[in-house]
């Protein structure tokens, strides 16, 4: 009881810190709206090189987008971790009873939150510009948002509060976001890609998120790639939460 | 009646192979409604055993009760009923005074409008009623010093730490501090552990003083105790012409320890400055030395310090902590400054 109280405090104080900086949710989401924009309308001339498909070239680049969105939108939380430890607002909140769990599940799902939103803005646009895909199949890829979001922000929190420098960090972020966007088929589908790169691209996670996601905006639903995502999303997620857990909860951070 | 009770209580910490001893076995006793202050030099140890008595830093060995509860076994019990202010303070740049107060007393689980109420209180005693509508960025120093107290009391704790509260204020802030917390005290019995490196902080504001150099306890008592145990009393006499009689007399005088002649100026240490004073002016007087001035002074903390820890206690503020995001990475301090756990750390590296 008093820890989803606890809960509901963070997140509420995390909501009301976007309240007074709205402009990064803005710049969150101009990223992704850029590349639907530059990026987007040059897909359809590539895309017909990959004759197996069905459906637009928006079908299989918007899926993408959203699990950018969510890989760049939960991967760089941690820093306000690392903030929230120097000004000192961690450790007065550590020294009361609160749960620590609590400290860091309001924190992740703010995250979840706001990244749910702006999917919702992005899928919009998207529409804009020329998606059509099924309404199922765009409340399952909300889904995965909110799984990878919640996996991706536990372990940036986790990874801050335990290195608790911004100089430490991000390097390991920058070389950690780089390789999942490269090997997760993010910009172009692995389907492209020689064997060998598809093999690797089959040991990170977010691989089979993009694909499940790319099957839902076509309507397949009762896929196992479909299976295979929820059952990675689902894992990792509760992984990730474990990981991050386990430092919030550590007596000497 | 102790609210802490700490025995043997010991920190260590491992930082790129080595081992440092931050605390070395501290033992101490606090009374319910005592003013009591760590003074020591950065490194000597006082955050870190601050934290371990607030939990936020697990003893490597030792125990303790605060109030009332086990240091090691019910840690949640000592969170519910301690207030701690950190060095830093804790309240959120971004935030507004009163979001911070009100999230603060509903952290400690408190009703929604308890906590209200108690914010409401406390801004009031801390004279922060009128900002409350104000982000937290704006405010004056002293103004921020007086909200992170406020942070620590909003679950009126019978016991609050208070980690150098006024590193980085200016001496009028200061007094105001002192004024605050003297009222802690006297007006709702609050017991206050603090930490300084202000002798005058913890000559003015403490009933007792505990000196730690190097991860122990080396000296305590009260500062008057303290000061007479260590160096007994200093008089100055200053006479109207030649001081060689007047020298002269004094040092036939058995109660003079030590005297020393500076122009018409002579310093002597006597162990208790009152009782010695008006036998010393009748012998003067009986040799017909004519005194412009004479003057009783107590050795202040500084000589205590050097005495007992056979190094002086720098009264300068240390260099402020830097966040680490504008220190270029190759210049970043490996012993971080900001990050308090590594206080041990500075210590050995000074030593």
């Amino acid at each position: 009881m008093s820890v989803a109280r606890d809960t509901s405090l963070i997140f509420r104080r995390q909501v009301r810190q976007d309240t007074r900086n709205p402009v990064w949710l803005l710049i969150g989401l101009s990223q992704p709206i850029l590349y639907l924009a530059f990026f987007g309308p040059m897909l359809s001339r590539v895309l017909r090189a990959d004759e197996g498909r069905t459906g637009s070239a928006w079908q299989v680049y918007v899926p993408g987008l959203l699990v950018q969105l969510a890989l760049f939108g939960a991967a760089f939380v941690g820093f306000t971790v690392i903030a929230d430890w120097r000004t000192g607002s961690m450790e007065r909140m550590r020294v009361t009873p609160v749960s620590r769990f609590a400290l860091l599940m309001g924190r992740v799902l703010h995250d979840v939150a706001v990244l749910l939103a702006q999917s919702v803005v992005l899928i919009l646009a998207a529409v804009v510009f020329g998606l059509r895909a099924p309404l199922a199949g765009i409340a399952l890829s909300l889904l995965f948002v909110a799984l990878l979001t919640c996996s991706l922000s536990s372990l940036s929190y986790g990874l801050g509060l335990a290195v608790k420098r911004e100089t430490a960090f991000s390097p390991m972020l920058n070389i950690a976001t780089v390789l999942l966007l490269l090997l997760s088929g993010i910009l172009l589908p692995m389907s492209l890609a020689p064997s060998w790169l598809n093999d690797v691209s089959r040991l990170t996670p977010l691989r089979y998120l993009v694909d499940a996601i790319r099957d839902a905006f076509v309507g397949r639903f009762a896929t196992a790639t479909v299976a295979e995502g929820l059952a990675v999303g689902l894992g990792l997620a509760a992984l990730s939460l474990a990981a991050g857990t386990y430092v919030f909860c550590r007596e000497n951070v | 009646m102790a609210i802490i009770k700490a025995e043997g209580l010991a920190r260590t910490f491992r930082t790129r192979g080595r081992t440092v001893e931050a605390v070395r076995g501290v033992d101490l006793e606090v009374g319910a409604g005592e003013i009591v202050g760590f003074l020591g030099t950065n490194g000597a140890g006082k955050t870190t055993t601050l934290r371990m008595l607030a939990t936020l830093l697990r003893p490597t060995s030792g125990r303790a009760t605060v109030a009332g509860a086990d240091l090691r076994r019910d840690p949640a019990g000592v969170r519910r009923r301690i207030g701690y202010v950190g060095q830093g303070g804790g309240a959120h740049p971004d935030a507004l005074v009163g979001e911070e107060l009100l999230l603060q007393g509903e952290l400690y689980r408190m009703t929604r409008a308890a906590a209200r109420e108690r914010a409401a209180s406390v801004a009031g005693r801390l004279g922060l009623a009128d900002l409350l509508d104000r982000q937290v960025q704006t405010l004056s120093g002293g103004q921020r010093r007086r909200l992170d107290i406020g942070l620590g009391l909003v679950h009126s704790p019978p016991l609050v730490f208070l980690d150098e509260p006024s590193t980085g204020l200016d001496p009028h802030s200061r007094r105001e501090l002192w004024h605050h917390t003297r009222r802690l005290r006297d007006e709702w019995g609050t017991t206050v552990f603090l930490t300084t490196h202000y002798l005058e902080e913890a000559d003015a504001l403490c009933d007792r003083v505990l000196v730690m150099d190097r991860g122990r306890i080396v000296i305590e008592g009260t500062p008057e105790e303290l000061k007479r145990k260590v160096a007994g009393d200093v008089i100055s006499v200053e006479v109207a012409d030649d001081p060689a009689p007047a020298e002269a007399v004094l040092r036939a005088r058995p109660e003079v320890l030590a005297l020393a002649v500076d122009d018409r100026t002579l310093r002597l240490t006597v162990a208790r400055g009152e009782q010695a004073l008006s036998g010393l002016v009748q012998a003067l007087g009986g040799a017909g030395v004519r005194l412009e001035s004479i003057q009783v002074r107590r050795p202040s903390l500084d000589e205590v310090f050097l005495a007992a820890t056979g190094h002086p206690l720098h009264a300068d503020p240390p260099v402020p902590p830097a966040p680490a995001a504008a220190v270029p990475a190759g210049l970043a301090d490996p012993a971080d400054p900001a990050d308090p756990a590594d206080e041990g750390a500075l210590g050995v590296r000074r030593a």
